[in-house]
């Protein structure tokens, strides 16, 4: 009897993240399942993605080597590209403060909270293209529609961010200072500001860098940028430039996060 | 009389910052409102666009309302095909991402030629916009779902690779040297040390990325590569703002439920 105890003990299982093996035998049929009806209904023309192989290793063949040579046009949309980004990071950071300070719920009243939040998820929604579309409808072509695209989505970020860290404070500063009689403005600037602004800087910083990276592309719908300079030798088959431009674009953003990533690493 | 009582004033009052922090700071924020004003004021803006924008605004208000519920019908399958394409995209990514992961991870990895080779892919794949990725692969399948799905995959296989490869860098190494101890081959390491140690910061990861691939497949249509976006183009580039509408309402409430869901999945999982 003993004995049976004992070797039932060492056996070994390994710990799994869901316990019960029905639920999670289940799920991965389910999944199995999904993927094998999605694919089906898919109208797939898999003549079509065959013929793809060859043709992928065509414009690979093309893009090489790289197109430098209208290098004053590549240097114009990047740098547009960039003051796009840092323009709408500026505008961002600044309009950030006031929505995420009312969308904080331990300082703000309920109905301001509420229209702060709503305003947030609205614009998070909503991919930057699409935003960018209508902002090109309203302001016509050009760098203006790409950098209010960009400062509506970086607006939203940094105060997402800064609404949740002035939530997550500890109350006892709070009532600290609103118990020596500070006016509101005096509470912002003594309580909320010195516990928010090491990471408000860093998210700033951080949406610099990712501003950077869609500004290259609200430029595909006319807003801008060196994403418009991109979409057209695309279309134009002109894969060589277009290689050019990627690799202007990746070297581009490896430097912006490195710089962010530095930054980010002195505030702490 | 009058003067010392200043000063003792001047003392009492207490400041957050010395003379020289102040000054330091204000020397940055001069720096970054020139570096501000320098980009708008180089980009060529047509300011004569500001002056009728509040009306074309208005325009477009008036012409999007009410939203056309009689074009609903025609929506649901390009949004079932969009759902699939982040689904579909996220799951090849999956697969492709785990071992580049361990490429990219200083501890998990072969040799720094190919550390570096992994942390080339993630910053290559990072880099380029999913739109970006969606030009590419029309060009190269054709327009459809299919060059949606694999523009999907190409750019999350950076996010996922990096976060899940900065997760390995962080594991407790005494696991893995418990089973090294036990002479395990090196996959055998991998599979029973590593693994198990990461595998909720993969979920986690996954979930997280479907929510945003979701997001971003809805778009993909706009450079021919599938899904909802297809409408959504046709229908701005016809002036048919009242189907606008609807097609933005619609990928509103889809975002919104798959962001609820991947927010639910991954407090379960930490």
């Amino acid at each position: 009897m003993s004995d049976n105890q004992q070797l039932d003990m060492p056996q070994w299982h390994r710990i799994r993240l869901i316990g019960n093996p029905v639920i999670r035998q289940g799920l991965i049929i389910a999944g199995i399942i999904y993927l094998l009806w999605s694919v089906n209904s898919l109208d797939i023309d898999w003549a079509r993605i065959r013929e793809g192989f060859p043709r992928a290793a065509g414009i690979l063949a093309r893009m090489f080597p790289p197109d430098f040579s209208r290098w004053q046009l590549l240097l114009k949309g990047i740098l547009e590209s960039v003051q796009m980004a840092l323009a709408a990071s500026f505008l961002g950071m600044i309009l950030a403060v006031p929505l995420g300070i009312c969308g904080a719920r331990n300082i703000a009243p309920a109905p301001i909270y509420l229209m702060a939040r709503t305003c947030i998820i609205l614009s998070r929604t909503f991919h930057e293209i699409i935003v960018a579309i209508f902002f090109v409808k309203i302001f016509g072509f050009g760098p203006v529609a790409g950098v209010l695209t960009l400062t509506v989505s970086s607006t939203s970020f940094i105060a997402k961010m800064l609404a949740e860290d002035i939530e997550n404070m500890r109350p006892g500063q709070i009532e600290a200072i609103r118990s020596t009689g500070a006016s509101f403005l005096q509470f912002l600037n003594y309580c909320i500001s010195p516990q928010a602004m090491p990471r408000y800087l860093g998210v700033s910083i951080y949406r610099l860098d990712a501003n950077v990276r869609h500004s290259t592309v609200v430029g595909i719908v006319g807003a801008g940028g060196i994403g418009q300079v991109l979409a057209a030798s695309f279309s134009r088959y002109d894969y060589d430039f277009s290689m050019a431009i990627l690799l202007t674009i990746v070297t581009l953003v490896f430097l912006g996060e490195f710089f962010s990533n530095w930054v980010r690493g002195r505030l702490r | 009389m009058t003067d010392r009582n200043s000063t003792v004033k001047d003392d009492i009052i207490w400041r957050r910052f010395s003379p020289r922090e102040t000054l330091i700071r204000y020397a940055w924020y001069i720096c970054i409102v020139f570096i501000a004003v320098w980009s708008l004021s180089n980009l060529d803006i047509a300011w004569f666009y500001f002056l009728d924008a509040h009306i074309q605004a208005k325009d477009l208000v008036v012409r999007m309302w009410p939203p056309d519920f009689a074009y609903a019908s025609e929506l649901i399958r390009p949004l079932i095909e969009t759902i699939h394409i982040a689904t579909i995209g996220t799951a090849i990514t999956v697969i492709i991402a785990l071992p580049v992961a361990f490429l990219a991870a200083r501890n998990t990895t072969i040799n720094p030629a190919t550390w570096f080779i992994g942390r080339m892919i993630l910053v290559g794949s990072r880099s380029v916009n999913t739109v970006v990725w969606g030009l590419l692969f029309v060009a190269i399948f054709g327009p459809g779902p299919v060059a949606g799905i694999w523009a999907i995959a190409f750019r999350s296989i950076g996010f996922m690779g990096k976060l899940v490869a900065e997760a390995i860098e962080e594991i407790d190494q005494g696991a893995v040297e418990a089973i090294e101890a036990t002479g395990a081959s090196r996959l055998q390491v991998l599979w029973f040390g590593i693994l198990p140690q990461v595998l909720p910061v993969i979920y986690g990861t996954v979930v997280y990325r479907w929510d945003i691939n979701i997001r971003e497949s809805t778009v993909l249509g706009f450079v021919g590569a599938g899904g909802i976006g297809i409408l959504l183009y046709s229908s701005i580039n016809q002036f048919l703002w009242r189907e606008v509408s609807l097609t933005l309402l619609v990928v509103f409430g889809v975002v919104l439920i798959s962001e609820y869901i991947s927010a639910e999945v991954r407090q379960r999982i930490s």
